[in-house]
């Protein structure tokens, strides 16, 4: 914590530290992979690497139990959730010349200044802070399991509530509206619908589009 | 091990979202940018639980629980902004969040129609088209 700790040498890696650089290259790689290319099922694939290197991330900083919940609700639950709404907004398989919007420049540099700003910031305020790996295990299950339950009871009670009612919640959001039309109208789209009609039967084009819907709501 | 080394991990990988989030135009790219800035949020709060614990002695171990709750709700989330996405997608025909300006002000194209909902039926059926080809 303070400059008199001796035997760390700043231009003497460990070996915890060059694992720890080797797999943040790569996932930082993969980040950036992420967000900037053009196929879309390519950047929920990416996603996947990214999160797979934190988890290695979290192993090395003796957290175990944080690795595996990593892996198993972010690589097993929310890629695949990503995949499916992909899937379900029928993403353009390949390349989609119109992936980034045209404001990509200033958020470039709004990145970039916010990337410089947040690294010097941070790396001037631990410039001579270590953190001690030996030992046992910070984050064994063991002692995650004792701090959550012996001082997170309530606040994991009421995230088991919180989960309940994201659940509830996007169930009736997915679910198609029954009585459209004796719920008043969401938006100007819903309030349209007695006019859909008309048009349905002279344009042949929205029935496209409107029957895979409907095909959705009824799974 | 140095704590700068995850700390700087965990700032770019916050800008990398960041920048995901400002430039994507898919609604779902947004989402995974966020998740994106959640992780690295995440590996922060690991960090420095694991660096407190050793040097303060501290025995909560408030950031390993920060972080699950942080996954939880993570997980939440982006049930939920799916499920809207999906919504906006079935009402609409497109997931892009560049055309979604019905309440933006000072965009009066004539392919955001605005509030009024006595829009002429030309004018729906026609973006819808456009929509869906």
């Amino acid at each position: 914590m303070t400059l008199a700790q001796a035997p760390h040498g700043f231009l003497s890696p460990t070996g915890v530290e060059i694992a720890f650089l080797l797999v943040g290259l790569v996932t930082f790689g993969a980040a950036l992979v992420t967000v900037t290319t053009r196929q879309l099922v390519h950047a929920a694939l990416w996603l996947v690497v990214t999160l797979g290197g934190l988890a290695v991330e979290y192993l090395l900083l003796t957290a175990e139990f944080i690795a595996w919940v990593q892996v198993l609700i972010y690589v097993g639950s929310v890629v695949v959730l990503l995949l499916f709404g992909l899937m379900l907004t029928k993403a353009p398989i390949g390349r989609s010349p119109d992936a980034d919007s045209g404001n990509r420049w200033a958020a470039l540099t709004v990145a970039v200044a916010a990337a410089a700003a947040l690294v010097w910031v941070v790396v001037d305020a631990f410039r001579a802070t270590w953190i001690d790996l030996d030992g046992p295990a910070a984050g064994s299950t063991e002692a995650t399991g004792a701090s959550l339950f012996q001082n997170w009871v309530l606040p994991f009670e009421a995230l088991s509530v919180l989960l309940l009612a994201a659940l509830v919640g996007a169930i009736v959001l997915s679910r198609r509206a029954k009585a459209e039309s004796s719920s008043p109208p969401m938006n100007s789209r819903a309030a349209t619908k007695s006019s859909r009609t008309v048009t349905e039967s002279s344009l042949p084009v929205p029935d496209s589009r409107e029957n895979p819907a409907e095909q959705e709501g009824t799974r | 091990m140095h704590l700068a080394y995850p700390a700087v991990l965990s700032a770019l990988l916050f800008c990398t979202g960041l920048y995901g989030v400002l430039a994507r135009r898919n609604a779902i790219l947004v989402l995974m940018s966020v998740e994106l800035m959640l992780n690295a949020v995440n590996l922060n709060l690991v960090a420095f639980d694991v660096w407190l614990s050793r040097t303060a002695e501290d025995t909560l171990h408030s950031g390993q629980a920060l972080t699950l709750f942080t996954i939880a709700i993570a997980a939440a989330e982006i049930g939920i902004g799916l499920a809207i996405v999906l919504a906006v997608h079935r009402n609409r025909g497109t997931a892009d969040i560049d055309r979604l300006r019905d309440t933006a002000e000072g965009h009066e194209s004539p392919a955001a129609d605005g509030p009024d909902s006595d829009t002429p039926a030309t004018g729906t059926a026609a973006e819808k088209a456009e929509a869906s080809a």
